[in-house]
């Protein structure tokens, strides 16, 4: 049998397939959305570092955030480990040191979703990190 | 499903799996087999990102980096260093020719920057044999919104509201093209998708139709309803094996979708593609030829009218149409005629594919806008000419297509401006020549191909063209007079007016445009005997400087004809009639006092 | 009928939508020149591949020249003809076709006849500017054609006949470029092919690739060797062309000339092979009826229609392509072999002279005869029953050879016993005439009433394709007709599906039947020349005192000394043949 019968399940069918390529689609643009870096040296990951990341990038799904959540080498704060980056479209990134998952999921609520400061900055004095 | 954090995007075009594209991959999954990630970062193999000359690609997302030349034993150190640490392989990155720099994001690479991607759109982007991420990229819902919404009238407005014009060569327009074949009255109509791809160095078609096979089979589909046909064939060449597999597989895959097949959305339309195959004869690409050859005839050309859209497969009102025609044709439907047509020139609207090739920097396949000048795609994209020798030309249109220079790099790219200047679109072939290119060999070189590809069926192209290689040939051994350069034209001229099909009546532009352009470099082999270039053999002369020549006789030594002749200790000389022009005499001499001319 | 108004060359012309430029331009007196081009009306001969590009014009507003033999008039065309460019390009387009043609005129089979001669006289060409390499084929020599494809123009005609006409498909351009050429699969030779011979491919080739196997020269060795009596018999369908090659307006009928330019050329005797086609409808016609009778009564077995069997060419197409039916046709042998056999056997008992030194010589408007004499069934201890079959080309070419002023010979009559003939016989040489002269005799024979009217006009005419019911006396025989081998396959088609009316049907190979024969002087492209051709012979038949075969006394006498009556054993032994499977040998070779 068919599995597309009419233009709705194409359209149906086409907004469920989405996600498994805006990874694609956003890293084209990645200037336009909000940018996730996570540190994922050796440090970065004992600190669970990949769960965070992790979390990030199912939240962002479920919430449908046109996001882009990449891993980065060490960001030399391994005190503050995990630490991530945010980049607001626009905007310049921030670093947050210490993130748990509650704080990940502060971060997304006020920070990313409603512009709001929220505690964690590590103090910037370097460019974005490459 | 796993949820996949990112995707290792490796080029799988043709070009690339032959530069061991399949194997990187085979190694990446190894990687990431041992470091625990298969679960997290997707393999995909897609369709050619274009940068051959780098090739085989590896992109990163959702990074956004690219790799370029790797080899699997790079894989490895991409998973250890790039995957596990997020530290990019800098040595892996694009270096920047001007500025010297790595650069990791494809966007910042001259390559790039001009370059605008609806035909090629999924090319590099998806994985070809999965049709859900062509749906996922807006598949099908052209041919969606085209059954459900919109007449074939309408849809052929669209078409015709775009400016799209043939990509095959012809540039003929498609909206007027679909409209005719719609407007011819028969029961049974076809669709034809032009896969022959004949020109030497293109591969504009097999691209893709390796990377995003979907979005032809959706064209055609299209095509179909607005013709009113329901069934559609697709003439390959049976040395694209990788493009037959994938089209396979999409076919089937869409097959099970139901996006091909009887009642498609529920609307009644019923439309299916099959499969033919060519031997990879030039000619067959001329649609006439091709029809021919699929109904089980010889493959030549027959004279228009009656045009396929008339009279085609079987007799029955065919639309014959180019890949690259057909995959722009989505994208329109989906934004609209307006919107292609703002791209580009007025008469030529949207991009167009080129193969870029030669003695340029970065070969490769590149999409641009229309109106582009020569300059921004040599320069620019092409990273310019490469030991940055001097430009002198570049070859446009395939083998029939004329040899252009200097003057004509501000021209800006389109159909009209070609034709004018003498070459012509064609399928998009760019070989771009440098100051070692000797024009008069460069248009024999065309010649060969075309004798070869000559079906033979009229005069002027079976023998015409042959005589013309042949008067090229005795120009380059210096045996022709400047009598010689009037015969050539005027012959040139006959089998461009009186050729049958297309390919005699271009494949006489190489000579006229570099007889044209180049006028002073014939004049040279005729009259002065010299090859300007130094590459015709028989024009070169070994001679030694008298000043320069002690009379070691060294050189008189190597010589395997005894060609030199000289006392000791007293400047000696070569015999031209004896020379074989080997050059030992040259490589021997300590002082320099040979030299060619 | 729509029109189109066009101007040519400033002149204004009207003519029907579809008509092409070339004819076009023929009304108002503008011959354009052609090559490739052939077009033989009635006869389902077209070819214009567009491929030589000669008869190129200028067409106002189009980028390039264009053939006028394919392209059709359009309103408001402003056509010329003439002007330098296309005078030019013609000129040029005709050097390059010379400067890959082996200038050979002087010794070639088709100087003087060659359209690819002429037309350089035409045009002019005094000089060929563009020379070089000139492609090179193998040569190939049957037992009838001979290809010598240095020669060939590509104009693609003998292909146009051997596929679309013949549906014989032998011929077909191969290779590409410089190399194409027009030859057999895997340029294998044509012997090894399915080829009927029938030669057609010969009678339209413009220059001198494909021409016949020449046998002049071995009839002249066995003329002038004293051992030798040499024997004579001329088809039916000579007389009424031979006079075009001395210049004659087609459709003169020649016959007391060729009888006597043979007896000048030194034969023994000068028989007619309308004797043997009287013989043959002897046979056939018993055999029709045989098998007709057996059918009324209600045998199931009998094989109906009744296929005639006098043409080789035909005889060649069955077995190759459909040997399944070989039961179907005739066991009759052709006039040809029929001929032969008697003169060697018959006739050489009352010469008194032994068969190996009696020299058959058979003049036909055919190839597939010289093929056909020299299969090995047709011949007692190597020695074929007719030993050599000339074409009437040849013939003509024995004639001037010699030294004869055709024009002012006096007639002459044929010898006898093997020279008489009715009028029913010289119908064999045209389209439905084999047939007519088998109704005549076999009405009379079956009903044993006497035939009135011997013009079956219902029979005659040049359509491919043609049915007629005649009425034997309250039982009605449907007669089909075909020729040229793509006609005959639609009618086989029809047996083989069982759908065929037909109580009996004559094949011939050649469109026109054997006045359209592929050793017959060149028609040009004209089939006015055929036509003239058939109604000489429908006028030879009807001058002739006896029209009916069963009547010729010299017949009657054949079979009362020495055959006994038809389909007698004797008759099975001499005049009666079978056909083979050849559609195997080729599949493995
Ligand atoms: C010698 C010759 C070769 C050709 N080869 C191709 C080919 O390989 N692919 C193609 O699409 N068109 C080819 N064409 C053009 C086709 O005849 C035809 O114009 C085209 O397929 C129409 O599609 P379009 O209108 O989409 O361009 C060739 C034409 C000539 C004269
Ligand atoms: S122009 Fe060349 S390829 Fe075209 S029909 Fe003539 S011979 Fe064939
Ligand atoms: S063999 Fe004769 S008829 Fe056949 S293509 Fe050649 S020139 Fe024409
Ligand atoms: S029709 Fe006559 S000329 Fe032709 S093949 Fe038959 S017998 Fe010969």
């Amino acid at each position: 049998m068919a599995k597309v019968k009419t233009l709705d399940d194409l359209r149906k069918m086409k907004d469920e397939l989405k996600s498994r390529i805006s990874l694609r689609e956003n890293s084209d643009n990645p200037e336009s959305l909000v940018q996730v870096k996570v540190s994922m040296a050796t440090c970065g990951i004992a600190s669970g570092a990949k769960e965070i990341m992790n979390y990030f990038i199912e939240e962002f799904d479920s919430q449908n955030i046109d996001a882009v959540v990449t891993q980065t080498g060490c960001m030399g704060y391994c005190y503050a480990e995990p630490t991530i980056e945010v980049t607001l479209p626009g905007e310049k990134p921030l670093v947050f040191g210490n993130v748990t998952f509650s704080k990940a999921s502060e971060i997304i609520e006020k920070y990313i979703k409603e512009g709001e400061l929220v505690d964690g900055i590590i103090p910037d004095n370097y460019e974005t990190i490459e | 499903m796993a949820k996949y954090k990112s995707h290792i995007l490796v080029c799988g075009g043709t070009g690339c799996r032959a530069s061991l594209g399949e194997e990187i991959v085979q190694n990446l999954i190894t990687a990431l087999e041992e470091n625990n990630l298969e679960q997290e970062i997707q393999v995909v193999r897609t369709g050619c990102f274009g940068f051959c000359e780098k090739g085989p690609v590896v992109k990163m997302v959702p990074d956004n980096t690219f790799y370029v030349q790797v080899t699997p034993e790079d894989a490895n150190e991409l998973v250890l260093e790039h995957v596990v640490k997020g530290r990019k392989v800098e040595r892996l990155l694009y270096l920047d020719p001007e500025t010297k720099e790595r650069v990791s994001d494809s966007k910042h690479m001259g390559f790039y920057k001009k370059q605008i991607r609806i035909a090629l759109r999924n090319c590099g982007f998806i994985n070809p044999e999965n049709i859900d991420e062509y749906i996922a990229r807006d598949g099908y819902s052209a041919l969606g919104k085209v059954l459900v919404e919109m007449t074939p009238e309408d849809a052929i407005k669209c078409i015709k509201d775009s400016g799209l014009r043939g990509r095959g060569g012809g540039g003929f327009p498609t909206g007027l093209k679909w409209e005719f074949t719609r407007k011819a009255q028969s029961s049974q109509k076809y669709v034809v998708c032009n896969a022959d791809e004949g020109d030497p160095g293109a591969f504009m078609d097999r691209s893709i139709l390796e990377g995003d096979p979907h979005t032809v089979l959706e064209a055609m589909a299209i095509c179909g309803y607005c013709i009113g046909a329901d069934a559609g064939l697709i003439y390959i060449r049976a040395e694209y094996p990788l493009a037959i597999q994938r089209l396979k597989i999409a076919i089937d895959q869409a097959r099970q979708y139901g996006v091909l097949g009887q009642d498609i959305f529920g609307t009644g339309f019923n439309f299916d593609v099959e499969i033919r195959y060519g031997a990879g004869a030039f000619v067959c690409g001329e649609e006439t030829a091709l029809i021919h050859s699929m109904e089980g005839l010889r493959g030549e050309p027959t004279v228009k009218p009656p045009f396929p859209a008339e009279r085609g497969y079987k007799d029955k009102p065919t639309n014959v149409n180019n890949v690259e025609t057909f995959a722009n044709i989505p994208p329109i439907i989906l934004k609209g005629g307006e919107w292609f047509a703002a791209i580009g020139t007025p008469k030529s609207t949207g991009t167009k594919v080129f193969a870029l090739a030669g003695k340029v920097n970065n070969v490769g396949l590149i999409e641009v806008p229309m109106g582009i000048t020569l300059r921004e795609v040599i320069f620019d994209i092409g990273g310019g000419i490469k030991g940055g020798k001097k430009f002198k030309a570049v070859q446009t249109g395939g083998p029939s297509g004329g040899c252009l220079t200097d003057k004509h790099l501000d021209i800006p790219i389109d159909y009209e401006n070609l034709l004018a200047c003498g070459s012509m679109m064609g399928s998009g072939g760019m070989i771009v020549m440098d100051e070692d290119d000797c024009m008069v060999s460069v248009a024999k070189f065309y010649l060969d191909f075309t004798v070869e590809e000559s079906c033979g069926k009229c005069a002027p192209c079976r023998i015409g063209n042959k005589r013309l290689h042949e008067m090229l040939d005795k120009i380059t051994l210096g045996k022709a007079d400047e009598d010689e350069l009037t015969k050539l034209r005027n012959l040139a001229n006959v089998i461009k007016d009186t050729s049958l099909c297309g390919l005699g009546q271009t494949s006489p532009n190489p000579v006229l445009s570099t007889m044209d352009n180049f006028s002073d470099e014939y004049l040279a082999h005729v009259r002065d005997g010299k090859c300007p270039a130094g590459q015709c053999k028989a024009l070169m002369h070994y001679v030694i400087d008298s000043h320069l020549c002690v009379g070691c006789t060294l050189c008189g030594r190597v010589c395997p004809v005894d060609a030199i002749s000289g006392e000791k200790k007293t400047p000696h000389a070569i015999d031209s009639t004896i020379c074989i022009k080997c050059g030992a005499c040259l490589e021997k001499c300590k002082f320099g006092a040979i030299s060619v001319q | 009928m729509e029109i189109v108004k066009l101007t040519i060359d400033d002149k204004p012309v009207v003519v029907e939508k579809g008509t092409t430029l070339l004819e076009a331009a023929k009304t108002i007196g503008i011959n354009i020149p052609t090559l490739c081009y052939m077009k033989l009306e009635d006869l389902n001969f077209e070819n214009k591949p567009g491929g030589c590009r000669i008869c190129v014009v200028e067409v106002e507003g189009r980028r390039n020249l264009a053939p006028a033999c394919k392209t059709e008039c359009s309103e408001g065309m402003v056509v010329h003809s003439h002007t330098v460019r296309v005078v030019n390009a013609r000129r040029t387009v005709m050097e390059l076709i010379l400067s890959d043609h082996p200038a050979e005129c002087l010794t070639c089979a088709k100087s003087g006849e060659c359209e690819l001669q002429t037309l350089a006289q035409n045009l002019g060409i005094r000089e060929i500017h563009y020379k070089g390499e000139q492609s090179r084929y193998k040569g190939d020599k049957s037992p009838a054609i001979i290809r010598e494809m240095d020669k060939c123009i590509m104009c693609r005609r003998c292909e146009t006949a051997c596929n679309d006409v013949q549906t014989v498909g032998v011929l077909s351009a191969i290779n590409r470029g410089f190399e194409a050429v027009v030859a057999p699969a895997f340029e294998m030779d044509l012997d090894h092919s399915v080829c009927t011979y029938c030669g057609q491919c010969v009678a339209v080739c413009p220059t001198g690739a494909l021409t016949e196997r020449d046998y002049t020269w071995k009839v002249i060795e066995a003329l002038v060797d004293p051992n030798k009596t040499v024997v004579v018999q001329t088809a039916p369908a000579v007389r009424a062309a031979l006079g075009e090659s001395f210049g004659m307006e087609p459709g003169t009928l020649v016959t007391g000339k060729m009888v006597a330019a043979l007896r000048k050329l030194g034969f023994d005797y000068v028989f007619d092979t309308d004797f043997a086609a009287d013989l043959t409808i002897m046979e056939e016609g018993a055999e029709i009826l045989d098998r007709l009778s057996k059918h009324i009564n209600g045998d199931k077995d009998v094989k109906l229609p009744i296929l005639t069997s006098c043409c080789p060419g035909w005889v060649n197409f069955l077995e190759h392509h459909f040997p399944e039916m070989k039961d179907i046709p005739s066991t009759a042998k052709s006039p040809q072999q029929m001929f032969g056999a008697i003169a060697k056997s018959y006739l050489a008992k009352e010469l008194d002279i032994k068969r190996e030194n009696m020299v058959v010589v058979s003049v036909m408007p055919c190839l597939a005869k010289k093929y056909e004499c020299t299969r090995e069934e047709f011949s007692v201890g190597g020695d074929p029953d007719v030993n050599m079959s000339i074409s009437t080309r040849e013939l003509a070419q024995l004639i001037r050879n010699a030294n004869i002023d055709f024009n002012k010979l006096t007639d002459e009559d044929f010898d006898n016993p093997l020279g008489s003939s009715t009028g029913a016989s010289v119908i064999f040489g045209t389209t439905g005439g084999v047939i007519e002269a088998a109704v005549r005799t076999a009405y009379e024979q079956f009903t044993k009433l006497e035939l009135k009217k011997v013009d079956f006009e219902e029979l005659r005419g040049m359509e491919g394709i043609r049915q007629a019911t005649i009425d034997f006396n309250g039982l009605p025989i449907n007669i089909g007709i075909a020729h040229g081998l793509g006609n005959a396959r639609k009618l086989l088609e029809d047996i083989k599906a069982g759908k065929s009316v037909f109580h009996a049907i004559e094949i011939m190979a050649c469109p026109g039947g054997c006045i359209g024969g592929g050793g017959q002087p060149y028609h040009h492209g004209d089939v006015e020349i055929l036509k003239k051709r058939q109604r000489a012979i429908y006028r030879e038949d009807a001058g002739k005192p006896i029209r009916k075969s069963h009547e010729n006394p010299y017949i009657i006498k054949l079979y009362e000394e020495f055959l006994g009556k038809p389909l007698s054993d004797k008759s099975h032994e001499l005049l009666h043949t079978h056909y083979f499977d050849k559609k195997k040998r080729v599949e493995i070779s």
